[in-house]
């Protein structure tokens, strides 16, 4: 089970690194965002750790429902999904080897994204805190994402329906992604303790959840 | 099918849930006392609390039938999750238009990013992607089942989307009808309150039942279609 989650994963990330279609994909859309953001609000005063960290999340967001939906059409080539549903391996490793590839994909953007943060609108961004907060918002964004693009992946309209789906559910994420940010950053991380719960209990749930759902949306 | 001769209950639901209504409408403008402080816009309040309540039992009645769903595999299950949704999405419109009107005298303002508010905007979206899954998913069973499983995952995601709505700002008032203390108003308006809920529960009723004949009718157009195209 371990060797064929580790294939799957593999899967990814070697047909990634030949075509490079998703990650520079996704690294272009969060630092395009960010700069637009720079455009739209002050990042540069005394409110740009506020300012800062929600145009930090919605590059984030933007990112991954690029990534999201470049991944299911890679594998919408060639048959590639439909070989991955008739290997021999469990719903569940197909779900969670396939949530961890873009999970890969999703913090190496970020991580570009926080470098490029940090510079231009100088903030402390790499502490233990912020990335605690990084990752588990990442966890619950990607799980519920992960489970949704492959449901959208055959349906007519999938660039309006997979944010039409991810974006509602996925509010508790980004709400307490970036009032835990914020907390952190301005020197005030002990009281980010419920909203990173609140991260951890909804990653772990919907991760739960999709486990168990995931044999019913790839069933044919 | 079997004919019926007489009247049937369906039909006998429909007159009492108008009826119902038709009283309710007289008791909120006629038999209710004006608000000391509000005056006459509170009454908005009989037509805004049934529409949220049946908005959310809606999401619970699809949560409860996917389930259902995915274990049982019965189309019976499915039609009712689509005719509940449809309702849903209706009376969650209703609040937020008449929690909007009401909001402009009392709040000064036609929206207010409050916690109730905010999550009641945010059940509506969930339930516009509910029906946008089912008309994208071209396979109309597999559309089926993509709908139970978000049906599932919101309603779960629902209460935590509303704690972490109100973690960040609060301002609707806390509930005055379901309390431990007891309702905190007079007793005219509780009755006219309570008739006007029973009214729109037996609207809700009726329209389910109607809405879930017109779902099996439709289904049985769908088949026969297909059975004719590929007998020819």
């Amino acid at each position: 089970m371990w060797t064929q989650f580790l294939a799957l994963v593999w899967r990814d990330i070697l047909s990634e690194f030949r075509a490079r279609e998703v990650v520079v994909g996704m690294a272009v859309m969060a630092l395009l965002t960010l700069l637009i953001f720079n455009f739209a609000f002050d990042l540069s005063g005394a409110q740009r750790v506020a300012s800062g960290s929600g145009a930090f999340w919605v590059a984030v967001v933007f990112a991954t429902l690029l990534g999201l939906g470049r991944s299911a059409s890679l594998d919408r080539q060639e048959g590639a999904w439909d070989g991955v549903l008739l290997s021999p391996v469990e719903r569940p490793v197909v779900f969670l080897a396939k949530l961890s590839s873009m999970l890969v994909f999703v913090v190496l953007v970020e991580l570009v994204a926080l470098v490029v943060m940090a510079l231009l609108f100088d903030l402390p961004v790499f502490r233990p805190g912020v990335l605690l907060v990084l990752a588990l918002g990442t966890l619950g964004l990607c799980t519920l994402g992960t489970l949704f693009s492959v449901m959208t992946a055959q349906a007519r309209a999938r660039e309006v329906l997979l944010p039409a789906l991810l974006f509602p559910l996925a509010i508790p994420v980004v709400i307490g992604a970036v009032r835990a940010m914020v907390l952190e950053l301005s020197g005030f991380g002990a009281d980010a303790g419920p909203w990173k719960s609140l991260l951890a209990g909804f990653a772990m749930l919907f991760l739960a959840l999709s486990v168990a759902t995931f044999g019913v949306v790839t069933e044919e | 099918m079997t004919m019926r001769t007489g009247v049937d209950w369906l039909t006998l639901l429909g007159v009492a849930a108008f009826a119902l209504v038709a009283l309710s409408v007289a008791m909120i403008f006629l038999y209710a006392p004006a608000d000391a402080t509000q005056g006459d816009v509170q009454r908005l309040f009989y037509l805004h609390l049934p529409p949220a309540w049946l908005a959310y039992l809606s999401f619970f009645i699809i949560f409860v039938s996917s389930i259902a769903y995915l274990l049982r595999g019965s189309p019976h299950w499915d039609r009712l999750a689509r005719s509940a949704a449809e309702l849903g999405f209706i009376f969650t419109t209703l609040v937020l238009l008449t929690g909007s009107i009401w909001g402009r005298p009392i709040w000064g303002t036609w929206w207010t990013w409050d916690a109730r508010l905010t999550t009641t905007l945010i059940l509506w979206f969930i339930y516009l992607g509910y029906f946008l899954l089912r008309a994208y998913v071209a396979d109309p069973e597999r559309g089926a089942r993509y709908a139970a499983v978000l049906g599932i995952v919101g309603f779960v995601d629902i209460p935590i989307i509303h704690m972490s709505v109100r973690w960040w700002r609060t301002l609707h008032p806390e509930p005055i009808v379901v309390r431990s203390e007891g309702p905190a108003m007079p007793p005219e308006m509780l009755v006219t309150m309570l008739v006007t809920l029973v009214a729109f529960f037996a609207l809700y009723a009726f329209l389910l039942v109607v809405k879930y004949r017109i779902e099996t009718a439709r289904d049985e157009v769908l088949a026969l279609r297909a059975a004719a195209d590929s007998s020819v």
